[in-house]
C-alpha cells in the first residue's frame, strides 16, 4: 500500500487541535465543560492509511469533523497540504473541500431519503458549480456508480430501496465525486453486517491503491484497524495516548493492551483471557486531573492518579503513560 | 441429556416460512452459538423458543421444541406463563430499549423476584443488590435505587442480565447482548454470561453475528442462513474444518492478526429477504461454489456425530485456508 517515493510533508498535519463544548447554564444545571479533544497532534501520510480508533466518547468523531474543519476548533490548528485550514476564506474552503471528503458512519441518516442515488451523486458537482450537460452528468454519475461496485441501472433508486451495504457504496461513491485525494472514513461499517463489512473494507482497499487516495480511517474496532492501516493513533477521553507506527507494533499502553484482548479472533484455540474490571470509564465532563485511564488501569499508581503522562516520542512510537508494558 | 431439544421447528407469518426445520440440541453447562447474518432467522428463532411468536404475527408452522422433556409447541399461554422469566429468560440486543425509563432499575429486578420465586419485597431487593454484585457492579445498592438515565450502556446491560437470572432460570437465550457496546465492555459481558454458565451450570442460547464471540465463547455452534440450518458442529471443529461454504465465508469475513492486506473478502450480494428465496440451496446465488444441482435440489443436512452440513459439495476446508 505504501507508494514508491514518499514526500516528507504529510499530507495533514493537525497541532493542539482541542475543541471544547459546553452545556448551557439552565434551571437545573450550572454550565459545564466538555473537551472533546484535547491537544491533539496528527499527521497523515500522502497515501497511507492512518487509523484512528477508541471507544464512543474517545472523541474520534469530534476530530474526523475538526481536520476537515466542519467544526471549529476551539484551539489549535489543522494545515492541509501545507495551507492553514483556519487561515483559509470560505469560497476558497469550498474548493478546497473538492480534495478533503468524508465518509459517515450510518448511511441510513446520511443520505437524503428523498434523492434518487444519480441525486445523490450529483449533488457535489452542483454544490461545487461543476457545469456538466446531461450526457455528462449520465456518464459521472455511471462511472462513479461501477467504480464503487454498483450496477449503473440502480441510478433510479431510492435509499429505502437498497440495503445497507448498497448504500455506504452511494456514500463512498458521493465521496469521490470530486475526485478528491483525501477521505475521512467515520467508522463506515459500524452498522453492517460483518460480511458487507469485509465487502466496503475490500473496496475501499481497492479504491485506496487504485486512486492513491490518503485515508483517516476512525473505528472502535481494533481488529479491522490493524488489518486495514499502516499506523494507528488509539485514542482515550479526548486525548491520544499511543501511536503504533505499524499495526504489528506491540502494543506499550495498557489501554492499547485492553483493546487488543477485547477484540475476540475467529479461532477457538486462541481464547483470550479477560480480566474483568471494576472501574469505569471517567466522566468527560469531570476528569481526573491524572491519566484518565488510571481508574480503570491494572499499573495504576499514585503517580498516574496525579500528574497526567504527556506523549512522548520514541522513534516512531508515540505512547503517554508513566508505567509502559514494554 | 439435552435441557432443550428443537427438532425440525419451522416458524409461518402467513403464506411466508422464514424458518424452515431448525433443529439443534443444547445440555445444561453448555454454550451454543445461533450465528448467522441480519436476516438470516436469529432473532425469530428466540422468539420461536420464548413462545413469543404471537407478538409479530408469527405461528410455529412445524416440528418441536423440548423443554426439559416438556414440549412447548402448543403450550397453553398460562403455563409458557409460568416458565417464562422463571425457567428460562431472555437477554435482548439493546439494553437501552430493554429497561423502563421511568423505574428504578432496582425495582425492575426485584419484580422478577416476587413474581416468580413469590419473594418479599424486602427479600427480592436483598437478592436483586447480591445479584448486581456477583455482575461485578460497584456499589450495588446505590445502583439498585438508580434510573437507567443515569447508567452507562455497559451498566444497564448488566443489570439486563440480573433481571434475567432473577428468577433463577435453567435457560437463558441472549440475542446478541453485546452489539451495541464499545468492546472492552464487550468482552467483560461476554465473559460474565461465560463465568454465570459455568458456576451456575446454565444452558445459553447465543445469537450473534460475530464469529469471534462464538469462537471465544461458545461450546458447538448452529450457522443458520436464509432461516436454515447450514452447518453445526463443536466450535473447535468448526473452526478447525468449516465444511459449508457459507461458514467458510463467513469466519473469512473477520481479519486475523497479520493478515495480508488485501485478502479480505467478504460474501458477495447479500441475504434473501424472505419470499425472495431461491430455489434448491439458498445460499447458492451467492456460492463459489454452486452447480446446477444446487438449484434444483434442495440440500439434505449430512448427519455424523455432531457434525450437520446441509451442502451437495460439502468439503472440509483446512483452518487458514
Amino acid at each position: 500500500m505504501a507508494e514508491a517515493s514518499q514526500p516528507a510533508v504529510p499530507l495533514l498535519q493537525a497541532r493542539g487541535l482541542t475543541r471544547v463544548f459546553s452545556s448551557r447554564a439552565s434551571l437545573f444545571a450550572k454550565k459545564r465543560e466538555l473537551a472533546a479533544v484535547s491537544d491533539v497532534d496528527l499527521d497523515v501520510a500522502r497515501g497511507r492509511v492512518t487509523g484512528v480508533v477508541g471507544e464512543s466518547g474517545c472523541g474520534k468523531s469530534t476530530l474526523a469533523r475538526l481536520v476537515l474543519r466542519l467544526l471549529e476548533p476551539s484551539r489549535g490548528s489543522v494545515a492541509f497540504d501545507g495551507i492553514d485550514l483556519a487561515s483559509v476564506p470560505a469560497p476558497a474552503l469550498r474548493l478546497l473541500r473538492r480534495r478533503m471528503q468524508m465518509v459517515f458512519q450510518d448511511p441510513y441518516s446520511s443520505i437524503d431519503p428523498r434523492y434518487s442515488v444519480r441525486d445523490t451523486l450529483l449533488e457535489p458537482l452542483l454544490v461545487q458549480r461543476a457545469q456538466l450537460d446531461a450526457a455528462a452528468q449520465d456518464a459521472r454519475v455511471a462511472g462513479l456508480m461501477s467504480m464503487v461496485g454498483l450496477n449503473p441501472t440502480l441510478a433510479a433508486s431510492y435509499p429505502h430501496q437498497l440495503s445497507g451495504g448498497q448504500k455506504q457504496r452511494v456514500g463512498i461513491a458521493r465521496a469521490l465525486a470530486m475526485q478528491p485525494d483525501f477521505l475521512v472514513l467515520d467508522e463506515p461499517t459500524a452498522s453492517l453486517d460483518v460480511s458487507i463489512q469485509a465487502q466496503i473494507i475490500a473496496l475501499l482497499e481497492k479504491l485506496q491503491q487504485d486512486l492513491g487516495l490518503t485515508y483517516l480511517f476512525i473505528s472502535h474496532d481494533l481488529g479491522l484497524v490493524r488489518y486495514f492501516c499502516n499506523r494507528i493513533v488509539v485514542m482515550y477521553l479526548g486525548r491520544v495516548v499511543e501511536i503504533l507506527p505499524d499495526p504489528e507494533a506491540p502494543p506499550r499502553h495498557p489501554y492499547t493492551r485492553a483493546l487488543i484482548d477485547s477484540s475476540f479472533e475467529p479461532d477457538p484455540t486462541r481464547r483470550r483471557v479477560v480480566t474483568l474490571l471494576h472501574g469505569e470509564i471517567a466522566d468527560a465532563f469531570n476528569l481526573p486531573p491524572g491519566c484518565a485511564y488510571a481508574a480503570r488501569c491494572p499499573q495504576a499508581s499514585a503517580r498516574c492518579r496525579d500528574e497526567r503522562p504527556v506523549l512522548a516520542q520514541d522513534g516512531a512510537h508515540s505512547l503517554a503513560c508513566h508505567h509502559p508494558l514494554c | 441429556m439435552a435441557l432443550l431439544d428443537v427438532s425440525d421447528l419451522s416458524v409461518g407469518i402467513g403464506a411466508l416460512q422464514p424458518l424452515d426445520r431448525i433443529s439443534f440440541a443444547l445440555k445444561k453447562g453448555r454454550i451454543l452459538g445461533l450465528v448467522g447474518e441480519s436476516g438470516s432467522g436469529k432473532s425469530l428463532t428466540a422468539m420461536a423458543l420464548m413462545g413469543l411468536l404471537p407478538l409479530i404475527g408469527a405461528r410455529v408452522s412445524g416440528g418441536s421444541v423440548r423443554f426439559d422433556d416438556t414440549e412447548l409447541v402448543g403450550l397453553p399461554e398460562e403455563v409458557y406463563r409460568s416458565l417464562r422469566g422463571r425457567r428460562m429468560a431472555l437477554i435482548t440486543q439493546n439494553p437501552m430499549t430493554s429497561l423502563d425509563p421511568m423505574l428504578r432499575v432496582g425495582a425492575q429486578i426485584d419484580q422478577v423476584g416476587q413474581l416468580h420465586l413469590g419473594l418479599s419485597a424486602a427479600a427480592a431487593k436483598a437478592s436483586s443488590i447480591d445479584l448486581l454484585r456477583q455482575l461485578r457492579i460497584p456499589d450495588s445498592a446505590t445502583v439498585h435505587q438508580q434510573y437507567p438515565h443515569q447508567m452507562s450502556g455497559g451498566m444497564k446491560q448488566r443489570v439486563v442480565i440480573a433481571m434475567a437470572l432473577a428468577g433463577e432460570p435453567e435457560l437463558i437465550i441472549a440475542d446478541e447482548p453485546t452489539t451495541a457496546l464499545d468492546v472492552t465492555i464487550q468482552a467483560q459481558i461476554i465473559q460474565i454470561l461465560v463465568d454465570l454458565v459455568r458456576q451456575r451450570g446454565l444452558a445459553l442460547v447465543l445469537i450473534t453475528h460475530d464469529m469471534g464471540v462464538v469462537a471465544q465463547a461458545c461450546d458447538q455452534v448452529v450457522v443458520l442462513y436464509a432461516g436454515r440450518v447450514a452447518e453445526s458442529n463443536t466450535v473447535d471443529a468448526i473452526f478447525a474444518r468449516p465444511t459449508h461454504p457459507y461458514t467458510q465465508a463467513l469466519i473469512a469475513c473477520i481479519p486475523r492478526a497479520g493478515q495480508a492486506p488485501g485478502s479480505l473478502k467478504g460474501i458477495a450480494g447479500m441475504v434473501p429477504s424472505v419470499g425472495s428465496y431461491a430455489p434448491g440451496c439458498r445460499y447458492h446465488p451467492r456460492c463459489g461454489k454452486a452447480q446446477p444441482i444446487c438449484q434444483g435440489e434442495v440440500p439434505v443436512l449430512q448427519l455424523q456425530a455432531e457434525h450437520r452440513v446441509a451442502c451437495h459439495f460439502a468439503q472440509p476446508q483446512g483452518a487458514h485456508g
